[in-house]
């Protein structure tokens, strides 16, 4: 279920200074949507987007106002007329993805007829054409949806993915062609996207002809192991990378291990933010942790924000 | 019993309760099957130290042109919905990031001008600790798509009285891949809201899967009424609270099993196994 990625030479970034920030982070809950709230509210003049279509989590903190919804029109499904399937099985053996059972209704002629399982079908359209009943024809699906939105940090686009809907990746890649035309309207040098976990198609939709990726990561052997593979996947593509390590008062020595292994694969260090129940506060607070007061993890977090403004320019 | 940890949100402890909780049931005396379908970013290894017996390749197939044949119809550029083969006037393309490996260029191709080729796209490994059967994908760095890698982990699943399914992230194709065909799903959240918000999302997918679940909840601290009053209203069972202890974090961050250093959770993960092992819990959800 691969989304469709746009091609290299489609996905560089339009001409002009509009300089773009992708946090990542391979392991899950490191920490990015926290971060990413707090540079939104650092940022002056930033457009936001939330690149994590599956679970996003951003607007939770920043309570965007919706200006603009449009459906997204991910892909097709396949649909069985039952009663002009003639239970030949032609388009189950020609299936990838095991996704037309054998137990759709029956009729005058058949016990039983296929039927589209709609969580497994990936749109291909193998089935519709090959059918030589005629019984199959695609339909387009509504894959979710997204938002333009404003926040009190500026500008925000963000997404929606229906449940067990695929093309998670081209959602993403919508999500960012709005953010770089409200940055070229609205004369934003600066985009921030807060991207998935993972290595997949959702990442690589996030970070392809990015400026920057900055990867949150933990001082846990999950959170190295992960790092390792996402700054693999940014030198992949290509991409600059930074690296800041939350919660590093967690395992120090771990912390300085992942900074050298993190400078040898080439990428900029960026912060330490210590272990702190301050995210979680902020978080049940609707703010970010820089809006809700001058504590230390708010001077980490802006120390982090210095050297990444550095990076970017 | 087919049994997937998944979240919705990341990091909210589905690795660190699927692998202790694996170790718990063998403790029991059963016979039990880790499968880490995260195969974007797998951890489990890391914390279960598995003896690896076997390693193999996951093989995606791609389209590839004979230009020898290839009459420059164009045919398989119209057909192909997902924009991976192109006809450029004097040569057909193919965008293998973008291919999902239907077939259907090679099928519509009037001159057979198309075979599909292998392409290695990641690695299985199966091994085991002790009495626990391990398996994991790991999906080639810069390789898009996980749900093959997924495929091959769970067909090389040893046969065990419980499978415990580690699921990615999100709810996209990864973690839809990894449910269909589970039993039941354990879906790890803490009390925050990012952690609330997805696991709404999260139960959504399952619903539309048609699945029963139940709630382990992580990192309890204070009352976060929210989730409890959501779980009520939607009656989702919550099987287990693990409190929040910066002694499971730093037990983590070491990558020691907290069942083996942390009592609290040892007891808890004892009656997890036993809630899971008894029959009213699937039936009921």
């Amino acid at each position: 279920m691969i989304a469709a990625l746009p091609n290299p030479t489609r996905s560089a970034p339009p001409a002009g200074q509009v300089r773009e920030l992708v946090v990542v982070s391979g392991k899950g809950g490191t920490g990015k949507t926290s971060v990413v709230a707090s540079f939104a509210a650092l940022a002056q003049r930033a457009v936001l987007a939330d690149g994590d279509v599956e679970a996003s989590d951003l607007h939770l903190v920043l309570a965007p106002r919706v200006q603009r919804r449009e459906d997204f029109t991910g892909g097709r499904r396949a649909k069985i007329d039952p009663a002009e399937c003639l239970a030949c099985g032609v388009c189950a053996k020609l299936c990838r993805f095991e996704a037309l059972p054998f137990d759709g209704p029956g009729h005058g002629n058949v016990a039983r007829t296929y039927r589209v399982d709609d969580i497994g079908c990936e749109g291909c359209g193998v089935c519709a054409e090959f059918c030589p009943a005629g019984a199959i024809s695609m339909v387009e699906s509504v894959g979710g949806e997204w938002f333009v939105s404003e926040t009190r940090h500026g500008p925000m686009v963000h997404a929606r993915l229906a449940a067990g809907h695929g093309n998670s990746g081209k959602l993403v890649i919508i999500v960012r062609d709005q953010a770089r035309r409200i940055a070229g309207e609205t004369g934003r040098s600066l985009i921030v996207v807060d991207g998935p976990p993972g290595i997949g198609c959702p990442v690589i939709a996030s970070i392809t002809g990015a400026s920057l990726a900055l990867v949150v990561t933990e001082p846990t052997p999950s959170g190295a192991h992960d790092l390792l593979r996402v700054l693999k996947l940014a030198k992949h593509f290509d991409l600059p990378a930074a690296v800041c390590v939350n919660k590093w008062d967690l395992n120090p020595a771990m912390t300085g291990q992942i900074e050298r292994e993190a400078a040898e694969a080439g990428a900029a260090v960026a912060g330490r933010i210590g272990y702190s129940p301050a995210f979680n506060e902020a978080q049940r607070q609707s703010r970010a942790v820089v809006e809700n007061g001058d504590t230390q993890t708010a001077r980490e977090i802006r120390q982090v924000w210095a050297n990444v403004q550095r990076l970017l320019s | 019993m087919k049994i997937a940890v998944a979240s919705g949100k990341g990091g909210t402890g589905k690795t660190i309760v699927a692998t202790n909780l694996a170790v718990t049931l063998t403790r029991h005396g059963q016979s039990v099957a880790y499968l880490d379908c995260d195969v974007e970013e797998p951890n489990g290894h890391l914390f279960l130290k598995p003896r690896i017996r076997t390693e193999g390749p996951v093989v995606w197939l791609l389209p590839q042109v004979d230009a020898e044949r290839c009459a420059m119809c164009g045919v398989c550029a119209r057909f192909c919905h997902f924009n991976a083969i192109v006809c450029l006037g004097e040569r057909v393309l193919v965008f293998g990031d973008l291919c999902h490996a239907c077939g259907g260029c090679a099928l519509m191709c009037p001159n057979k001008a198309i075979s599909e080729v292998p392409h290695r796209t990641g690695t299985v490994r199966t091994g085991e600790r002790d009495e626990l059967g391990f398996v994991e994908g790991l999906l080639n760095v810069g390789d898009p798509s996980a749900p093959p890698v997924i495929r091959v982990v769970k067909q090389a699943a040893p046969e065990a009285d419980w499978t415990l399914l580690d699921a990615p992230p999100g709810t996209g194709c990864p973690v839809v891949e990894t449910l269909r065909g589970c039993d039941y799903v354990l879906l790890v959240t803490e009390p925050t809201p990012f952690g609330l918000h997805d696991l709404k999302l999260a139960v959504d997918l399952i619903r539309a899967l048609e699945l029963p679940c139940g709630v382990v909840i992580n990192r309890v601290g204070a009352p976060f009424r929210e989730l409890d009053e959501f779980l009520e209203t939607s009656g989702i069972e919550v099987l287990a609270r693990l409190p929040d202890d910066r002694a499971v974090a730093e037990a983590y961050a070491r990558g020691e099993l907290i069942c083996d250093v942390v009592p609290g959770w040892r007891a808890e993960m004892d009656k997890l196994a036993q809630r899971l092992s008894s029959p009213a819990c699937v039936m009921t959800s």
